[in-house]
């Protein structure tokens, strides 16, 4: 972890018609840590996302990539700047195979652009790229198989394989783990560790398990604006964030052990 | 299931292709099937340009017409220009400047038209094609208004020998042509574009977030595809002798499309079978009989209803069924639905034909069919044809289901295999 910072966003705005989704977010995620958001569903967590990757246009306020404003450039200029992100919803190339999912994820980065006057069979960085992705991603054996046919689980992981494939220095995933089971959380968990390692993380994530076990720092975002951001332990403590959120999961989860009382 | 590229025998493949382009002529001798032969190398060219778009791009364009038909206009020009003596350019090497002249039109329309992607690219693409019809018809100066422009093939220079007036040297000129533009036009489904083309197809979104502007994937596709449209164009200049507003019209456009599907969207040669088909139908059909544009307009209605993927769809379907060895267990439902469908033929034929002979005017209402002769305007031969048609449709109903039963237990049969 440095002390520059990777992704800065300034008193950011988001409205939807008269609808304020995002209220004044102000944060700064250093280079090389591993950030998580939390907060409740409608909290502004997804769409901060899509904010940052330029899904969404800002209504006000600053983004800053590595010190750079990326504020409303397309997605494309802000992935080609070095951040990338994944989707809560599975979004892959579901009519191709998993080799040419990820390699759509390296194309660009290995400079190959809108080349049409190259064999893409014949491009061996790309190939070893890739295949390198596929490996770490767990899914070198499943090489040929048609995305879209794939278990969810693999293409959870597919997912977080053509996100970094680009090699990207800052990744945005999305809820790695929704939907999944506890083995499968579990070896998501430690995907993400080891692919992330040495770039900057910023997840949103509902699993506390894993947020506690992965973030560095966490945000706590509600209704449209942060309410704490720090360590582990510092969120844990902090009596705000366990008044409007984690005390209020921690009753949920009180009644939903003790069923007969719910 | 698993998704392997076909690398083995490719050059088997080719290497046949390019055997059967040599020998068509004489597998099919005489004049009409050559000049059916040279108009079906010239549609080759353009549905598979035109599938650049559709199948491999996403992008179902409406006004495709557009650059083989200013492709062709330019090389009337040009072949006019190297008939006067001004310009020495030898005539096999004037596809290049139809595929030029597309390729700029490409870049002029198609800045505008791939701006957006969906039902936005199709309707500017409509649009673009009416307004270029228009203009061609506003500036007879250049475009030869309703009667177009004519020219002279063999006006020119000869070429090593060859002057291209005999059909046979155009046909072979088309050929070669049209093999060259197979051959590009698939070496470009495997480079990073075309990959990438077919990602923006499936799920532009995602291409954005791996750093692709999809819009200008869509108007690189767009460009290359006008060249090779262009290509098509000049063949058919040099094929026809005459450049007119027909060629850049919507019924081109939507000819391009019709046989585009017909042989197979989803598949690098569907566009070869429809174009073969779309040419057997305008071009012997017509022969035959007025109702040709009809079949056509049902065969069409029939192949995206009950076959999407198109003929080549259709083909394919069968070769894991045929690996497995019980294409035999097939062969008889499918000889009999087959059976069927010719009586349902028959009898729609029969109707479809005497209602043109009634509706047109001064025609004799007398047909004749294998040797008998009948007047439309006579009750049994109504009578007759409509209970052909109806039996034909009940046992096509009937046979249809047995093929389908056949091929669900054939298809769980190896599904269980694949799984275990």
């Amino acid at each position: 972890m440095t002390n520059r910072n990777a992704v800065e966003l300034q008193e950011l705005h988001k409205s939807f018609g008269t609808t304020r989704i995002i209220q004044g977010v102000s944060l700064a995620i250093r280079e090389g840590e591993r950030h998580a958001i939390i907060g409740p569903n409608g909290a502004g967590k997804s769409t901060l996302f899509n904010l940052i990757s330029g899904r969404y246009e800002v209504s006000s306020g600053h983004i800053l990539l590595h010190g750079e404003p990326i504020t409303n450039l397309r997605p494309f200029e802000i992935n080609r700047k070095g951040l990338s992100r994944s989707f809560q919803v599975t979004n892959i190339f579901h009519n191709m195979s998993v080799y040419e999912n990820v390699r759509c994820g390296v194309l660009w980065s290995a400079g190959y652009r809108y080349s049409f006057w190259q064999r893409i069979g014949g491009l061996q960085d790309v190939r070893r790229r890739a295949e390198e992705i596929m490996e770490r991603i767990g899914l070198a054996r499943r090489r040929d198989t048609l995305a879209g046919t794939l278990t969810y689980a693999e293409q959870r992981a597919l997912e977080i394989g053509i996100t970094i494939a680009g090699g990207a220095s800052v990744v945005l995933l999305d809820e790695p783990t929704a939907g999944m089971s506890r083995t499968e959380t579990a070896q998501v968990v430690e995907l993400v560790r080891t692919v992330t390692e040495g770039r900057t993380l910023v997840m949103v994530e509902h699993d506390m398990g894993v947020v506690f076990n992965l973030a560095d720092r966490i945000s706590v975002l509600v209704y449209g604006e942060v309410l704490a951001t720090g360590t582990p332990e510092e969120i844990r403590s902090n009596p705000a964030v366990q008044e409007a959120y984690l005390g209020g999961l921690h009753k949920d989860e009180a009644a939903h052990a003790d069923g007969s009382h719910a | 299931m698993t998704y392997q590229p076909i690398n083995l025998g490719r050059w088997i493949i080719w290497g046949s292709a390019a055997l059967l382009f040599a020998a068509a002529p004489h597998m099919f001798p005489g004049g009409f099937a050559l000049t059916m032969l040279t108009q079906m190398g010239t549609l080759i060219i353009f549905a598979l340009s035109y599938n650049m778009l559709l199948g491999q791009g996403g992008m179902l364009s409406f006004g495709h017409a557009v650059y083989s038909g200013l492709g062709a206009y330019v090389t009337v020009h040009v072949l006019n220009l190297v008939g006067k003596g001004v310009l020495q350019i030898p005539i096999p090497l004037l596809p290049l400047v139809g595929g030029a002249a597309g390729l700029v039109f490409g870049v002029l329309f198609g800045y505008v038209t791939t701006k957006r992607a969906g039902t936005t690219f199709a309707l500017i693409s409509l649009g673009i094609g009416e307004m270029v019809f228009a203009c061609v018809l506003m500036y007879p100066g250049f475009f030869g208004g309703e009667a177009g422009i004519s020219t002279n093939r063999s006006a020119g220079q000869s070429f090593l020998g060859l002057t291209f007036g005999p059909a046979i040297q155009v046909y072979y000129l088309v050929a070669l042509w049209c093999f060259l533009a197979m051959a590009a036009m698939f070496a470009l489904t495997q480079t990073p574009l075309g990959r990438m083309a077919n990602a923006v197809r499936d799920n532009p979104e995602r291409a954005e977030f791996v750093g692709y502007n999809t819009q200008h994937i869509r108007f690189m596709q767009l460009v290359l595809s006008s060249f090779f449209a262009g290509i098509s164009g000049a063949l058919s200049c040099i094929n026809f002798e005459i450049v007119s507003a027909e060629n850049v019209s919507a019924i081109r456009s939507g000819g391009v499309l019709l046989a585009t599907f017909i042989g197979g969207v989803p598949f690098f040669f569907g566009p070869i079978i429809g174009a073969v088909v779309f040419v057997f139908f305008i071009v012997a059909l017509s022969g035959f009989t007025k109702a040709w544009l009809l079949y056509l307009g049902m065969f069409f209605v029939l192949m995206v209803i009950y076959a999407p993927g198109g003929i080549a769809s259709l083909i394919l379907m069968q070769f894991p069924v045929i690996r497995a060895g019980r294409w035999r267990e097939l062969a008889l439902p499918y000889a009999l639905a087959a059976l069927a469908a010719l009586l349902t033929l028959a009898g729609l034929i029969g109707i479809v034909e005497m209602v043109y002979r009634l509706s047109e005017q001064g025609a004799s209402t007398v047909l004749n069919v294998l040797g008998m002769s009948f007047d439309a305007r006579s009750a049994p031969p109504w009578f007759v044809f409509a209970a052909v048609l109806v039996a034909g449709l009940a046992a096509l109903r009937w046979t249809s289901r047995r093929v389908s039963e056949r091929w669900g237990e054939i298809q769980l049969a190896l599904q269980a295999k694949a799984a275990a």
